[in-house]
């Protein structure tokens, strides 16, 4: 697997919003980090996020819930996602927005945020979702 | 039409008009937020600095939580006493005093009027009537109470000290949590749900529900039917706590019986789930609600306030503050922030409960001239012990129908 971080982001956004679960954790390290986090949070430096694995079997936790576990009305995501940059720190950032669409209503804006990504031989080592909004409308159901 | 809302079979039912209705709900913010009740506010060491403060709601009204020069913790209605403008916007910070953008009348954190820009007006013209006091235009103030670090306020000069108002046995269920050490904050999640405020409550107060649409909860062992439990009430029923004991995960007749157990389902990293015993006594989840707007949640390790923010009879914000101690380890730090994946948005449990009163919600909006029905348990208000009973739902609509005279 030879991705730019454009591309490995592009395939973060693809995966998830066609539901292919399984190949989606396929792009991050077996020691990976994913967080998905308010931006309150991080700006007051408070560890706590509303998705915390810290390791690919976490995120095959987390896939075994949206498939067996949770109880949820059924939706579709869309992630449209802004171009890499890289920053000093050796980091990649970029900008991202999830529409989401429940059934029988209209889409709506679900998400906005800012990805931060540690990327190593080409997958995720860590990835933060640092989410805008304080207020999360409903559920998080699936991964962002 | 209000007044007769309420079926004749009593509190066992509940009329779908109280999640709906504008003119109860308008009457909820009057006799119980902004009555004979004590809302939390914040966590004492959320402002632990003089000057230090936080913009919160008691019921649907902006408040903020200071702690003033002297050290003591005030809560003020977020209005100017001029005309009306919210005063702070800043969701947290640290200030002398607070002033108002729009004409820069400025407060002191208690709330008294310290500045008033051309009082006196300029070159003999305009400013205020000479009989212009400021000690009469301070900004509306809260009573305060603190237990533990855990900050109340109230619109009521009536309202009892805080421990009669919760009563003995919630004291002493409270006090588990807070045992006088100092709490850290770990984080804050928030979430809008589209349902009445009340839903959330009932939800905490229905253990039934608890064993069976929680597939989580039933496979891990968190939280099952076969396991001892109880629920207890305060003497007004107003207050309740569930609370349980962790059980293995087995497959015994009751989780076969179980849909929702999933046989054989092991979590890819156990991590996640492996708790610490660090509270007496065999329980390890005790979740206690607080009339009117305060859950505290004991799950395992993972502790949080969770504040419910009405916002309109169909939807209302939940607040969650998740905490530890301030001694603890960082591996206890590690282990709460961890199990933090059970609750919030996007909790292993909790996403279940947001998207089920959605559906009830969406339910009860279709005919506001029918009612549920809670007869789980018989149609008491007694404690029990086991988790099959709506119980606590019934003492909370006791109360509820005598707060609000429906």
């Amino acid at each position: 697997m030879t991705a730019t971080p454009d591309e490995l982001f592009a395939a973060h956004g693809d995966l998830l919003d066609e539901d292919l679960l399984d190949d989606w954790i396929e792009l991050f390290t077996d020691d990976c980090t994913y967080l998905v986090i308010p931006r309150e949070n991080v700006q007051r430096g408070l560890p706590l996020a509303a998705i915390r694995c810290e390791s690919k079997g976490y995120l095959k936790d987390r896939v075994v819930a949206v498939r067996e576990i949770s109880m949820y009305a059924p939706r579709s995501q869309r992630h449209v996602i802004g171009a890499a940059r890289h920053q000093p720190d050796g980091t990649v950032t970029a900008s991202y927005a999830v529409f989401q669409t429940l059934v029988d209503e209209p889409t709506k804006v679900f998400s906005t945020g800012r990805y931060l990504a540690r990327i190593t031989d080409c997958r995720f080592a860590e990835l933060h979702c640092i989410y805008d909004s304080t207020l999360v409308d409903n559920s998080i159901v699936k991964p962002i | 039409m209000v007044a007769e809302a309420w079926p004749q079979e009593g509190i066992s039912r509940i009329p779908y008009l109280v999640y709906t209705d504008p003119e109860i709900y308008a009457l909820e913010q009057e006799r119980i937020f902004r009555g004979g009740s004590w809302s939390y506010v914040a966590l004492a060491c959320e402002v632990p600095n003089a000057g230090d403060f936080l913009r919160t709601s008691v019921g649907e009204t902006p408040v903020v939580v200071a702690r003033d020069k002297g050290g003591d913790i005030r809560v003020i209605v977020n209005r100017c006493a001029h005309r009306g403008a919210q005063l702070c916007r800043d969701p947290h910070g640290n200030t002398s005093t607070f002033e108002c953008p729009y004409h820069q009348w400025t407060y002191a954190l208690d709330g008294r009027l310290l500045g008033v820009p051309f009082k006196k007006g300029l070159d003999g013209e305009g400013g205020m009537p000479a009989d212009f006091e400021n000690a009469e235009h301070g900004l509306e103030t809260l009573r305060v109470a603190e237990r533990h670090g855990v900050v109340f306020a109230s619109f009521s000069a009536e309202v009892e000290p805080i421990e009669d108002y919760l009563g003995d046995v919630m004291t002493e269920y409270f006090d588990r949590v807070f045992d006088g050490r100092e709490l850290r904050v770990l984080g804050y999640l928030r979430q809008r749900l589209p349902c009445n405020w009340k839903l959330m409550f009932e939800n905490i107060k229905d253990p039934y529900h608890a064993t069976l649409l929680h597939v989580f909860l039933v496979t891990f062992g968190l939280f099952r039917a076969d396991q001892p439990s109880a629920t207890r009430m305060d003497k007004t029923g107003r207050h309740s706590v569930l609370v349980s004991s962790r059980g293995e995960q087995t497959d015994s007749t009751v989780t076969r019986s179980l849909r929702s157990y999933r046989e054989g389902f092991e979590l890819q990293d156990p991590n996640l789930l492996t708790p610490v015993r660090e509270f007496p006594g065999p329980a390890t989840v005790v979740m206690q609600t607080l009339w009117p707007n305060l859950i505290v949640q004991q799950q395992s390790n993972t502790l949080a306030m969770r504040q419910m923010v009405p916002r309109g009879p169909l939807a209302h914000d939940l607040h969650w503050t998740f905490f530890g101690y301030a001694d603890d380890t960082e591996e206890m730090t590690a282990i709460r922030l961890r199990q933090a994946n059970l609750m919030g948005p996007a909790g292993f449990v909790s996403i279940d409960d947001g998207e089920v009163m959605r559906l009830s919600q969406d339910g009860v909006a279709v005919d506001v001239t029918r009612s549920g029905m809670a007869e789980m348990g018989g149609r008491g208000t007694d404690d029990e012990d086991h988790m099959l009973t709506e119980a606590a739902i019934r003492a909370f609509y006791s109360h509820y129908r005598e707060v609000m005279g429906l």
